[in-house]
């Protein structure tokens, strides 16, 4: 025991997190130091920047006025083809994901298959969305085709993992009492384990969903079909009211799906 | 009925939960397994049922030997044996009638059990099981709606449905009031005498265990220290299994207990 008189009088001082002075002093002034350099290196050409502004302003300037109707026909037409490619590509990249999701979680998968599908979901998070459609579109050509196997593939890889780890995470007990049940393996993982699960699936995929739409809509940049090709030919004529009018409808659609995700996952506690 | 020889749990961690612990259970009997937090309690009955494997010795239930049990024979036995948890282990997200049905999944196939088809006479049974608990009027609502006291209801409907023939109780009463504890415990040792079931029960209150059980069993650091009536247990055998403490108190609050429950 330590005499309590010693400490009485004396200010007291949360513990550093790095106990060394010096060396916590050499990471700061480290850190602040290669903030500095790197900083510095970034060239910024003024002139063109002057220059640019013109058109940055043009470009703004069409959001007041977009063109909703010389391109209606076109703009409607890539507007479904990306609602079709998101709702499919959720759908199957969803249904996908559960199994995976399942063997990926340690406390319910024995080590192969863990391992097997904890590969899967690192090799598709690894590629990223627009490598992965350029591949696509490479060997399917151009169009909606190339965007719905690249958004599916992509689903696999975010939802599964964090879907997984929900699994992983879950309380054990709850499903241990299915278990001592007698119940057989899918029965415990419908009693046990789903219910537990089913709100954050559901969060997790309307998340998705709203995800898909967005990169369903970069992913016609590179040809893969849906509102993005739309987009990216209003750019090449110069049409900045009418790429308004397509980002404002995007804007549009991505707001309403937070709203809905929102009412819906307030209605699955 | 069931029998356990020389039952030996070490965990990976190399703690030796159990130390070939022998034990017997004849048909119908309750007993009380008492005995410090980290005695092995919870490890002996989970071993029981193989929710925890033990690591050598036997189980028998009945005639039939469940440790070395493929997964399939080890479900059929599991039927068996109901157990009731510590904190109720209900699915807190599934409806009362679902948490209660869940006892019978070990009776009906996958694709009955999915669509929540259970055979009438499951149905009925539930309903009857609840009613006789008092909650038949909670059948639709959901497990984490109900209080500590019903959930542990709806968990001894679930233990029983399963028509088993011994029941494992781990800690019933350990987050209860003290009324709702007596409860619990007079519920299921009735319970246990009107369908003829052997009962092990967990329990860290020797008072109340006391009050209800036949036999009491104490187990300290994973060996059986104590096997008798619970009018065995003096202040002596209670400093074997907890170590020293002033017991007196403990025991004189049996005895007024007693008075007041008979009177």
């Amino acid at each position: 025991m330590s005499d309590v008189s010693v400490l009485i009088g004396k200010p007291w001082k949360k513990p550093s997190f790095i106990q060394r002075p010096w060396l916590r002093w050499l990471l700061i002034l480290g850190f602040v130091g290669y903030l500095i350099v790197a900083f510095s290196t970034i060239e910024v050409n003024w002139s063109r920047v002057y220059a640019g502004l013109e058109r940055g302003e043009k470009f703004i300037l069409a959001f007041t006025q977009p063109d909703f109707t010389s391109r209606s026909s076109d703009i409607w037409e890539g507007m479904i083809e990306s609602i079709v490619m998101t709702i499919a590509s959720s759908v199957v990249g969803i249904a996908i994901s559960i199994p995976i999701a399942l063997g990926a979680a340690r406390n319910v998968a024995p080590l192969p298959v863990y391992l097997i599908c904890r590969s899967i979901i690192a090799i598709s998070r690894a590629l990223q969305e627009i490598i992965v459609a350029i591949l696509l579109v490479a060997i399917f050509g151009f169009g909606p085709l190339a965007g719905f196997l690249t958004l599916s593939f992509a689903t696999i890889g975010f939802l599964a993992k964090l879907l997984a780890e929900d699994i992983e995470s879950m309380d054990k007990v709850q499903a241990e009492a299915i278990k001592a049940s007698g119940a057989k393996w899918t029965q415990w993982i419908n009693y046990g384990v789903q219910p537990q699960v089913m709100p954050r699936l559901i969060g997790l995929s309307i998340y998705r969903i709203d995800i898909n739409f967005r990169e369903s809509a970069i992913l016609g940049l590179v040809g893969a079909g849906g509102i993005g090709a739309t987009l990216n030919t209003a750019f090449d004529r110069y049409e900045y009211d009418t790429a308004a009018a397509i980002l404002l409808i995007i804007i549009v659609i991505v707001m309403a799906l937070e709203y809905l995700s929102g009412v819906i996952r307030a209605r699955v506690q | 009925m069931l029998r356990l020889e020389k039952l030996v749990k070490t965990y990976k961690t190399g703690d030796q939960a159990l130390k070939a612990v022998e034990l017997e259970v004849p048909e119908g009997q309750v007993l009380a397994l008492i005995g410090p937090s980290g005695a092995g309690k919870s490890t002996l009955i989970r071993c029981i049922n193989r929710l925890v494997e033990p690591t050598s010795g036997k189980v028998y239930l009945g005639d039939v030997e469940l440790t070395g049990l493929s997964s399939g024979a080890l479900r059929r036995e599991r039927r068996q044996m109901g157990m009731i948890f510590q904190e109720y282990a209900l699915v807190e997200r599934l409806t009362v009638m679902e948490n209660v049905l869940s006892g019978r999944l070990g009776y009906v196939g996958f694709w009955r059990s999915f669509l929540r088809r259970f055979p009438q006479s499951d149905v009925d049974e539930a309903f009857r099981l609840l009613d006789r608990v008092g909650l038949a009027h909670m059948a639709d609502k959901r497990a984490d709606e109900l209080s500590g006291g019903q959930r542990q209801r709806v968990g001894i409907c679930r233990a029983l449905i399963q028509n088993p023939a011994l029941l494992l109780v781990d800690e019933p009463t350990a987050s209860l009031d003290p009324k709702t504890s007596r409860q619990i415990m007079r519920l299921i040792c009735e319970l246990c005498k009107e369908r003829g079931l052997a009962a092990i029960i967990n329990i860290h209150d020797v008072a109340l265990a006391q009050m209800f059980v036949q036999r009491v069993i104490g187990l300290r650091l994973g060996a059986v220290e104590f096997d008798g009536p619970p009018t065995g247990l003096t202040p002596e055998v209670l400093t074997a299994i907890y170590g020293e403490e002033d017991w007196e108190a403990t025991i004189e609050a049996v005895e007024e207990d007693d008075t007041e429950a008979t009177s």
